[in-house]
């Protein structure tokens, strides 16, 4: 039997606790053993960002780490994004320019480009591509989802 | 991937008894980017994890007397916000910069990105470190060898060492030192990498029971890298430069060229240093300096277009200097 360990870290602003195995990358404890399946898995090694949550303040791709390896950090997960039932403005965006087919690389999308807005509001498009270059899309093309940030960031500016 | 052992010590004393006299017994774990992924792919096997990254010594950047100390954990992304680095090293800060993205560089270490493993397709395949077929020949040669060496592959080892900071950490004539639980040890970088003679054999002198635990970068150099890549950004480089120079005045006291991703290790071109030095940098001496750094070069069946990249590399890490602008 291989063993397993007793994690406890927080997500989302809630503390939880979960049983892993050391083998078990973040990215599976979320999905399997929390149930939480909104954050995705494209590749497994760290080239296609579906997986992207933060950790500690900083983006992260989750296959690349260990659930055992988050204990007592903060993580936020495409769950945390909104608040309640109101979108984030990301969210809204993403919606409305159509930036999603699939859907599958959307939350690593979002939670990468949430990361971006929060650090540098007023990114210009270049910076933009340069900070979801490790976020890879195989359906809508990366155009929209481009705008989608940008017109994100419009919102919030506007909001301020 | 196999089950194994997770030990997450917080001192270096803890860590290093933690591992062993053989590969796989033990292995160290940083930020992950690379270990996991080849231990996904049962590329890699290992039975104990080591997670480094609660070890406080081994984190944090700094100068004292003259020199710039790495810790072995800091990030590359850390590497990039440091000011100091920026200001003086501006090789090391655009190496890093390179390093595929965000996501990657928040968790991915320094010691990590010297120690990685070789990217070579036929290795990640499972064909070994060589790349060998079921005969023994190698299936570099005639195979998909695009991405592969052009330097220093006549020892069997065709792949080109990963590492973006390596060839800036070289020029700059970096220390490397390493811990086990007998002691310590300093390795310049230029011995740090080495060319493996077999499939058992690794790129870098680090031993199984050793833990890099930081870098010495002395100041004092004009320095820059320069990278070709196919895509601005989540890409390998196809071929670097990475130079040091020692000023006198106008004129260049010494100089060290340093091409990466053309060779399974970083490749010092000493016939370009020697071009350079004593003189001052202008339009023909850089031009110079470029065409002998591919002198002698010995590209495979696809990867003859690298030996002008590397040249245009030399040229522009160079002229960079000689601009100003690092
Ligand atoms: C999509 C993608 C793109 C990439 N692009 C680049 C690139 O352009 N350039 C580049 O250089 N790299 C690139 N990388 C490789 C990336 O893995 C490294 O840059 C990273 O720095 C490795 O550090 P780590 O801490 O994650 O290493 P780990 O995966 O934790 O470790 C790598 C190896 O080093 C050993 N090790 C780690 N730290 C130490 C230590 N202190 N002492 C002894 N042994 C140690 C481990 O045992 C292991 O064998 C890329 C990776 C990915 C996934
Ligand atoms: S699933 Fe993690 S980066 Fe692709
Ligand atoms: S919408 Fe399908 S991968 Fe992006």
């Amino acid at each position: 039997m291989p063993t397993t360990v007793r994690v406890e870290c927080t997500i989302n602003d809630e503390t939880r606790e979960f049983l892993c195995e050391p083998r078990q990358s973040l990215l599976e404890c979320l999905r399997d053993v929390l149930g939480l399946t909104g954050t995705k898995e494209g590749c497994n090694d760290g080239n296609c960002g579906s997986c992207t949550v933060m950790m500690d303040g900083r983006i992260v791709p989750s296959c690349l780490v260990l659930g055992v390896e988050s204990q007592g950090s903060e993580i936020t997960t495409i769950e945390g994004v909104a608040r309640g039932s109101e979108l984030h403005p990301l969210q809204t965006a993403f919606l409305e320019s159509a930036a999603l087919q699939c859907g599958i690389c959307t939350p690593g999308f979002i939670v990468a480009a949430k990361a971006l807005l929060d650090r540098n509001p007023r990114p210009d498009e270049h910076e933009i591509r340069l900070w979801l270059a490790n976020n890879l899309c195989r359906c809508t093309g990366y155009d929209k989802i481009i705008r989608a940030v940008q017109q994100a960031a419009a919102t919030l500016q506007e909001a301020k | 991937m196999h089950a194994f052992e997770y030990a997450n010590p917080t001192t270096l004393k803890d860590a290093l008894a933690l591992l062993g006299n053989r590969w796989g017994d033990a292995d160290v774990l940083a930020g992950g980017t690379d270990i996991l992924s080849l231990m996904k792919d049962e590329v890699y096997v290992s039975k104990r994890l080591v997670n480094i990254k609660n070890i406080k010594e081994l984190g944090g950047i700094s100068m004292s007397r003259g020199a710039l100390r790495i810790g072995a954990g800091a990030t590359l992304e850390q590497l990039i916000e440091n000011a100091e680095i920026r200001k003086s090293f501006p090789s090391l800060a655009a190496a890093a910069r390179g390093v595929a993205s965000p996501q990657i560089r928040n968790i991915g270490t320094v010691g990590g990105d010297l120690c990685q493993r070789p990217r070579c397709w036929y290795y990640r395949g499972g064909n070994g470190l060589l790349a060998k077929g079921a005969n023994g020949r190698p299936l570099v040669p005639n195979g998909e060898n695009k991405y592969h060496a052009i330097f220093g592959h006549e020892g069997g080892a065709y792949f080109v060492s990963p590492s973006s900071l390596g060839p800036a950490l070289v020029a700059l004539d970096a220390k490397i030192k390493l811990a086990s639980a007998s002691g310590t040890r300093e390795v310049e970088a230029a011995k740090f990498f080495v060319a493996p003679a077999s499939d058992t054999a690794r790129e870098t002198a680090l031993l199984p029971n050793e833990i890099v635990t930081e870098i010495l970068v002395p100041a004092g150099m004009r320095n820059a890298t320069y990278e070709v890549r196919e895509k601005q950004a989540l890409d390998w480089p196809l071929a670097t430069a990475s130079v040091a120079l020692q000023m006198k005045g106008n004129s260049v006291a010494s100089a060290k060229v340093v091409l990466g991703h053309v060779a399974p290790t970083p490749w010092l071109a000493a016939a370009a240093g020697q071009a350079l030095s004593g003189k001052s940098l202008s339009d023909s001496t850089i031009a110079e300096a470029a065409d002998a750094a591919v002198q002698g070069a010995k590209p495979l069946s696809q990867n003859k277009y690298k030996v002008q990249l590397a040249r245009v590399a030399v040229k522009r890490a160079l002229t960079e200097i000689a601009r100003g602008r690092a």
